[in-house]
């Protein structure tokens, strides 16, 4: 019931919203949970397990039982708080966790069975027959509990995460909060205010309370208006710091645009990461209440939410209140309805000896014992001093007193303390370097206090001056803890698990006596609200169950995030493509034109093969590839392979020092293969070393090893040798390279270069620079085809040019592109290694290398390659392998066992790396790792792919399969 | 987490690296036989309190030792691998 003339909405802006299909009108400012209120309408929502009738309890984020579906379809929201939502023209609201009605909820059966449904009892109920769990029990159980559903189609909705950095970051808005930010912001800080609410003020907005001689909504009111005219200060509304982490960094969820239609393409959410110099958290304090029988009905709520309803939404959520506190803040919520003309009907106050200044009659020593009305309250039973008593109510008000949010303090594993005072517990000092607490949070829970706070916590931090104090209210707050009521009934802790007072005896009975196990056994606390509202009582009632005080029992640890964060915020823009980025070669344009498949290596995207008119299958395209580079000229980008220049007075030195074989002897203008070892005596990485000049080379890296090479060559030149005089960088990107390969590769560019070579200037293993149409590019005559081979680099600009002028050259001569699968297949045809043996487990032995190994300088990884192990007829050792039915196929990752022996684990040989169906052998042909396998070559053995069940008998071999004299390659 | 990098400022450290302890920076000589090389390759201490360990800075290309402490989290210091006396 909406009253006149009270509440912070805009009267003049009326707003039309459905929840379950129905129509209903608010206004700007309301909240899904005040509108709804307002129109009288008090079942919001079902229980997660007894799909008991619920009502909203709150007004804040810690609602427990209000949880709405928001939006249609694939933009739909599960579980979001009603009384968060706020209202704007259109929103479609629906209720969740109940069929075929909220107002017929036909799984409320299970509130009649419930007795047999209490803590543990999944555990205990569904354990035979075992089999039955997974089939049968589990898809029971999710089908009956839980709360919203998911849409199940993919989320279009944007999001986004930012980053921000300031002086001082205040966690809150209520009076705390602004004193503090008005202190820091005066002093000249640059000041983040963030609070989650849609309007800074806090308890301001709720409260019907003086400071300076105005309402406190007024004050707060101009209090955000002169912050926000200060250039050094941000206020982030709606924007809910969710944890505190190393170094002062918050994470903070931003709604930005759940408040109004989706017309535009503002994210929904912002995910904040916010580095902070120093921080004052002033979250307030949540309102606890008393368990007592049957204390949940629709219509049963906190009192201090009675007051925001009433006071900042001016809407009456009753038209017959009750209010039942055992503290002095209570007696407000009934003055506050009262002065708005609504009927009190009773003060039950749980201490003895209390009375009500106001006309509502007061019961002291009152307890209510028993309550009714099914889908929303009707009346209460109470007991007090001079008796029992029926009370006819439509809504019952009710304070256990406050718990200061000290979630965040606890964030980097220190535990709150608990504090006689307020009967609840505060953040222990020095919980999270660089934040302070002020206000409520802390445990100062009048107005005057928290201004004050606020203002001398920031004061002290920076060392600044403190602002004058506004006068406010002083009153003390008084409690005597109350947290049961006996009595028949369900006496409801955590509502939104559904956990009531037995539920924590049974498990302290049951022996799960620690605050962990208890948590764990009954789910107490584990809901989306993690216990907000709940979780102080509950530790009371196993305090008292175990005999302990509240202090010894403890509380569990509150983690991140403080409201739940929709991981499309904390994963924004990583979907799809921006999963990770894209690395395009100079060729990549053409490549596509020509329908090749692209395949991913590392962030590299690099051609599969590429198919032309007529074939039908990968496999056909790859053969005519490897023939065509045997027989004419092929060209493939290679701009993928790791290039670091080296360069200055030690750069010989630098390189002895980390490739196993010297680098130091090259004569300039040549180029040497390299073998570089991790320190632990394995093989890191291969690749080759061309010296420019007498303080110049430039290497290569394989593509997967690029990154990791350099940091280690990083690593070594500052960390192991800054005594050398060396600088080295990374120039991948800065080169588009091609290998051009074939016996015709010389021809081919001889037809490009300004000015040709021949065998005499350019012999195998030569590098040198040339130029082509004027433009400076680098040639090196290398090979990984086993051909006679060329790679030409050219500055990248110049890359996509070269690359269609080389094919439009190869074509003409018989040749064309070739893609991964081909360079694959000639390079096995070759005995090449890749990351595919080089595999991180493997030595320089394993491979047949270790003579590369120079004795006569010291290098990374040689000590350790001559441990005992790492070499000899143990050692599983690089081999050929061919199938002796060339059709048979040879496949990736199967194990070789003898020929006689039975394939089982222990009598494992070795395994195959890497395969492929040769052309030129014309059968399949394979790498990998034989025990004692180099003195095994001629030797039969059977090959056994467990996972795709093939047995190939194979013959074993050289690793070389083509040209084993080298003869094509120097021809 | 945030570390400074001394070329840099304080940075996050999602845009670092890391290696492991910082001894990794006093290699044995080759010939310090092989209980030396086996400290220096496998043997470490895992402490509960200060320790220094290597972290690489990506986009300058540092190596940076840096203190800091397990317990806390705190970060005390950070030196470029260069300058740390051997």
């Amino acid at each position: 019931m909406r009253l006149d003339g009270k509440g912070l909405i805009d009267r003049s802006t009326p707003v039309a919203f459905t929840f379950d299909g129905e129509s209903y009108q608010g206004f700007a400012g309301d909240t899904v949970a005040s509108a709804l209120l307002a129109n009288g309408v008090k079942l919001m929502g079902r229980s997660f397990k007894y799909h008991r009738p619920r009502g909203v309890m709150t007004a804040g984020s810690e609602e427990p039982n209000a949880l709405v579906t928001v939006g249609v379809g694939a933009q739909s929201e599960p579980n979001t708080r009603a009384t968060c939502q706020e209202i704007y023209p259109g929103l479609v609201v629906r209720s969740q966790n109940a069929w075929p009605s909220l107002q017929n909820d036909f799984m409320a059966v299970n509130d009649l069975i419930s007795p047999f449904l209490g803590a543990g009892f999944y555990y205990k109920t569904f354990m035979w027959p075992k089999s039955f769990w997974e089939r049968i029990y589990e898809p029971i159980i999710r089908r009956a509990a839980g709360l919203g559903a998911l849409p199940g189609e993919s989320n279009p909705d944007p999001y986004e995460k930012a980053f921000a950095f300031c002086d001082v970051l205040i966690i809150g808005g209520g009076p705390a909060g602004l004193m503090a930010a008005l202190t820091a912001a005066e002093a000249g800080a640059d000041v983040i205010l963030a609070d989650e609410n849609p309007r800074l003020g806090g308890r301001l907005l709720s409260e019907n309370e003086q400071i300076d001689g105005q309402s406190c909504a007024d004050w707060a009111g101009d209090t955000v208006a002169r912050l926000s005219a200060m250039p050094n200060v941000r206020i982030m509304p709606r924007t809910t710091v969710t944890g505190a982490y190393d170094q002062g960094t918050y994470g903070a969820l931003e709604r930005v645009s759940h408040h109004r239609p989706q017309t535009e393409q503002a994210p929904r959410e912002c995910f904040w990461r916010i580095v902070a110099k120093h921080a004052v958290l002033c979250a307030g304090a949540i309102e606890r209440p008393i368990a007592f029988p049957n204390n949940d009905r629709p219509g049963i709520m906190m009192a201090s939410a009675v007051r925001t309803y009433l006071n900042q939404y001016g809407v009456a959520p009753g038209r017959a209140v009750a209010v039942f506190g055992n503290n002095d803040d209570a007696h407000r919520t009934a003055h506050d309805l009262a002065n708005a003309g609504v009927n009190v009907v009773a003060v039950i106050d749980s201490r003895s000896g209390v009375t009500f200044s106001g006309a509502a009659r007061c019961y002291a020593e009152g307890r209510i014992i028993a309550t009714k009305g099914r889908r929303a309250l009707e009346s209460i039973t109470i007991d007090h001093v001079d008796g029992t008593r029926m009370l006819q109510v439509d809504c019952l008000a009710v304070s256990g007193g406050w718990n200061p949010s000290v979630h965040l303090t606890c964030h980097m594993n220190v535990r709150p303390e608990w504090s006689d005072n307020i009967a609840s517990f505060v953040p222990a000092a020095g919980s999270v370097p660089g934040l302070e607490t002020a206000g409520a949070c802390n445990g100062a829970f009048d107005t005057a206090a928290c201004l004050r706070e606020g203002a001398t916590t920031v004061a002290t931090m920076l060392g600044c001056d403190l602002p004058s104090l506004p006068s406010a209210d002083e009153t003390p707050y008084v409690i005597s803890p109350f947290w049961v009521v006996e009595g028949a009934g369900r006496k409801w802790l955590d509502f939104q698990n559904d956990v009531h007072v037995k539920d924590i005896r049974l498990a302290a009975q049951e022996n799960f006596r620690s605050v962990e196990h208890m948590k764990r056994y009954t789910t107490q606390g584990m809901a989306t609200d993690q216990g907000k509202v709940s979780n102080v009582a509950a530790l009371a009632v196993l305090a008292d169950a175990t005999g302990r005080g509240i202090p010894e029992t403890g509380t569990t640890t509150f983690r991140p995030p403080y409201v739940p964060v929709a991981i499309a915020a904390m994963g924004a823009g990583s979907q799809g493509s921006g999963f990770a980025p894209q690395r395009l070669t100079t060729s990549h344009g053409a490549t596509m034109a020509r329908n090749a498949p692209m395949i991913e290596a590392g962030l590299w995207y690099r051609p599969s093969f590429f198919p032309t008119l007529g074939e039908t299958t990968w496999q056909q395209t790859c053969n005519r590839e490897v023939r065509m580079v045997r027989s004419s000229v092929g060209i493939c980008d290679v701009t993928t392979l790791g290039k670091i220049d080296v360069q200055g007075p030690d750069a010989a030195a630098f390189l002895d020092f980390v490739y196993a074989n010297t680098m130091s002897t090259l004569k300039v203008g040549k180029i040497r293969y390299g073998l570089m070892l991790r320190e632990d005596g394995h093989v890191m990485d291969d690749g080759t070393a061309a010296r420019f000049g007498d303080k110049h080379y430039v290497i290569t890296t394989t593509t997967a090893a690029a990154g990791a090479v350099m940091q280690h060559l990083d690593f070594v030149r500052q960390g192991l040798r800054p005594d050398l005089d060396v600088q080295i960088a990374s120039v991948t990107e800065q080169w588009a390279q091609f290998a051009v390969a074939g016996p015709r590769s010389r021809a081919l560019l001889n037809s490009l270069l300004d000015q040709p070579i021949d065998d005499a200037a350019f012999p195998f293993m030569q590098c040198g620079a040339v130029t082509l149409g004027g433009v400076d590019a680098r040639l090196f005559r290398i090979s990984f085809s086993g051909e006679h081979a060329y790679e030409i680099a050219v500055p990248s600009r110049y890359g996509a040019s070269l690359f269609r002028w080389l094919l439009a050259q190869a074509e003409s001569m018989g040749g064309g592109a070739y893609g991964m699968e081909a360079l694959n297949v000639l390079r096995i045809e070759k005995g090449f290694v890749t990351h595919a043996e080089i595999h991180g487990r493997v030595t320089a032995f394993d491979i047949g290398m270790d003579r590369m190994i120079s004795r006569k300088k010291d290098c990374i990884g040689q000590a350790a390659a001559n441990r005992p192990g790492l070499q000899g007829e143990r050692r599983q050792q690089l081999v050929g392998l061919a199938s002796v039915m060339p059709t048979d196929p040879l496949t990736g990752g199967a194990h070789l066992f003898k020929a006689n022996d039975t394939p089982v684990r222990t009598n494992d040989q070795g395994y195959v790396t890497s395969v492929g169906w040769s052309p030129t052998c014309e059968g399949y042909i394979g790498l990998g790792f034989l025990q004692n396998g180099r003195a095994r070559h001629g030797e039969v053995i059977q090959m056994v792919d467990h996972l795709r069940g093939i047995t190939t008998a194979c013959r074993v071999c050289d690793p070389v399969f083509v040209d084993p004299d080298g003869g094509r390659l120097r021809g | 987490m945030r570390i400074t990098c001394p070329h840099c400022g304080e940075r996050d450290g999602r845009e670092f690296t890391y290696r492991g302890h910082a001894l990794a920076l006093r290699r044995p000589a080759p010939d310090a036989g092989e209980a030396a090389w086996d400290d220096y390759l496998h043997n470490r201490e895992n402490p509960a309190g200060d320790t220094s360990d290597l972290w690489y800075h990506g986009p300058c290309g540092a190596w940076i030792k840096v203190d800091r402490n397990t317990l806390t989290h705190t970060v005390s210091g950070s030196t470029l691998a260069a300058k740390v006396a051997r």
